[in-house]
């Protein structure tokens, strides 16, 4: 169970004066289960990138295999691999259109060809799990807060129980409650699940907290990937290219430089906070 | 396929169309369009042929682009090819089969009609190619100003043309991300008959209508924030000013509608039925 992309490549408006490269020769391997974050600059390639892994692109080169097939292969089931591979769009609250939530949320369930009941007790499950509460069940999509819409409409996606879940910038736009909410629920249903997320974000803070491993894009290539601690010791080369380590990292890189010897790889507030405790002797 | 829509799209290119003043694009695309009705003969729409060759190299559009944009309308043309092809009965017939009968007049006026309508197609895209709307506006409204006199709103039309050009490209892009968001939870939009179709694009209008609006609300506010207020009192920052070049493109086109007419009406040449 896993995704494996190899030297892929792609091209938008191929041919006419709008030509962009946005990927250029990726290889990666995500394994079944694992926590990804994606991060990288506005215009990196990060939502193309994804849009590939369900077969919404096709690649202008290269491959990618989902559990060591083919999906370009001939004979691949590409409906199949859009049930297990579910994908939530930037801004997914601009997709809702039903006449009330619960039905909204039924279209991808209905989609797969289960019967009503199925696609509303895993609709009720979905919208649980995103903590919509049942009050809104029935009211117009239209008529709920950013932040509820924006919990329906990946409701939308979860209620089709994907094996990868693959979220783009699901936080954008979201107030700090909201964004640690969504974020919380998201880290549960992995832990919960085991199913593989990929989380596309430009927070360093937001992917450090979760991501077991981290792909830093950019300009259309994979500058890093790795580890959080990894990735962030190179936080000199990631300002270079506009982006920054979560503020832990700059802290404790100062706290170090002034002769406190102090854990330089932590990623996260609490790491940092034990390890300037153990330095202090308390 | 959504993207393959290039009708009143710009596209960006250095060339002396792209520079030419909009006033002047504007009014040859209708004189162009004009003059495509005003002959019969073959010698005419070699002179048209000739005429657009030469104007898409000059604008450094790529043929390919230009291609692109037929493909919407070839159901289009399709349907005007078929209905003057069976539908025309004159002089001899060149075909028949069961009840349908080609006469060498429908085929003759199936085929050049069929050539005007590309003609006509080619000839106005390539004016919205090679001019930004910013620039289609102002020289729409400069050109209709007379109207302003008997109190047509004429900035105001001028305005809503331009905005809801620059509107086609966004809105294609938001119909290919909600089409895209829609397949990703499992829409099935090809298959299926007509009925099952036009269900299925529910889940793409809803959406679609619900963001134009919101772009338009956002936009109108965005506007008065900004204290627009209509045309009147407003200045430009960059006024149109004809330059020579201008002049010598009007003398052109006019030549050429004068020259286009005369060929294609006096000037008689046969091949074959046409
Ligand atoms: N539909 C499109 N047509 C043409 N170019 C695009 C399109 N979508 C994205 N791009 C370009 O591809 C590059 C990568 O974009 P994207 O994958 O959206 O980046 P990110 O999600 O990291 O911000 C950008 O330069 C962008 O301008
Ligand atoms: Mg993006």
């Amino acid at each position: 169970m896993s995704i494996r992309i190899e030297h892929l490549n792609y091209i938008y408006s191929q041919g006419t004066a709008y030509e962009k490269q946005a990927l250029k020769d990726i290889c990666l391997e995500i394994p079944h289960g694992e926590f990804v974050g994606i991060i990288g600059h506005t215009g990196s390639g990060k939502s193309t990138l994804i849009q590939h892994l369900n077969g919404l692109i096709k690649a202008t080169d290269g491959t990618i295999c989902y559990n060591g097939e083919n999906i370009y292969g001939e004979r691949f089931n590409m409906k199949e691999l859009r049930n297990q591979v579910g994908l939530v769009f930037q801004y997914p609250e601009h997709q809702l259109f039903e006449v009330d939530v619960l039905s909204d949320v039924c279209f991808g369930p209905k989609n797969q060809g289960f019967s009503r009941e199925e696609c509303e007790k895993r609709a009720r499950e979905a919208l649980k799990l995103v903590g919509l509460k049942e009050k809104y069940y029935q009211s117009s999509p239209f008529e709920l807060s950013g932040g509820q819409k924006r919990r329906a409409a990946i409701a939308g996606v979860l209620a089709m129980q994907p094996k990868v879940l693959i979220l783009d910038e699901p936080t954008a736009g979201l107030d700090p409650k909201g964004r640690d909410e969504i974020l919380e629920q998201i880290a549960y249903l992995h832990k919960e699940t085991g199913i593989t997320v990929i989380l596309v974000s430009h927070s360093m803070e937001d992917i450090a907290r979760y991501a077991d491993r981290i792909i830093v894009m950019n300009q259309g290539q994979v500058m890093y990937n790795s580890t959080p601690k990894e990735v962030f010791a190179h936080y000199k080369e990631l300002e270079e290219v506009g982006l920054a380590a979560p503020q832990v990292t700059y802290i404790m890189h100062e706290l170090a430089e002034k002769g406190l010897a102090v854990d330089i790889g932590a990623t996260t507030v609490r790491e940092a906070a034990d390890s300037i405790m153990e330095v202090l002797g308390r | 396929m959504i993207r393959d829509i290039t009708i009143g799209q710009y596209y960006p290119a250095k060339s002396i169309l792209h520079r030419l003043d909009p006033r002047v694009k504007l009014t040859a695309t209708v004189l162009y369009l004009i003059s495509l009705f005003l002959f019969k003969n073959l010698s005419g729409y070699l002179v048209a042929t000739v005429f657009l060759i030469v104007i898409i190299r000059l604008s450094k559009v790529p043929f390919k682009f230009i291609m692109r944009g037929m493909r919407p309308v070839i159901m289009l043309l399709m349907i005007t090819l078929l209905f003057n092809l069976f539908l025309i009965k004159e002089g001899e017939v060149i075909f028949s089969a069961w009840i349908f009968k080609i006469t060498e007049g429908g085929l003759r006026n199936a085929v050049l009609m069929a050539v005007r309508l590309i003609y006509l197609i080619t000839g106005s895209s390539l004016m919205t190619f090679t001019t930004t709307p910013n620039e289609l506006t102002d020289g729409l409204e400069s050109l209709l100003k007379p109207l302003g006199r008997i109190h047509v709103p004429v900035h105001e039309i001028a305005m809503m043309m331009s905005i809801a050009l620059r509107f086609i490209p966004i809105l294609l892009e938001e119909t290919d991300k909600i089409m895209k968001a829609q397949i990703a939870r499992g829409a099935d939009l090809e298959s299926g008959n007509i009925l099952q179709k036009a269900k299925s694009m529910i889940p793409i209008l809803v959406p679609l209508f619900v963001s134009a609006f919101r772009r338009a609300n956002d936009l109108a506010m965005a506007m008065e924030a900004r204290c627009y207020r209509g045309g009147e009192g407003r200045t430009k920052m960059n006024p149109l000013r004809y330059t020579g070049r201008d002049k010598a493109a009007y003398a052109i086109v006019i030549l050429y509608v004068a020259g286009v007419v005369a060929v294609g009406r006096y000037v008689p040449l046969h091949i074959w039925i046409f």
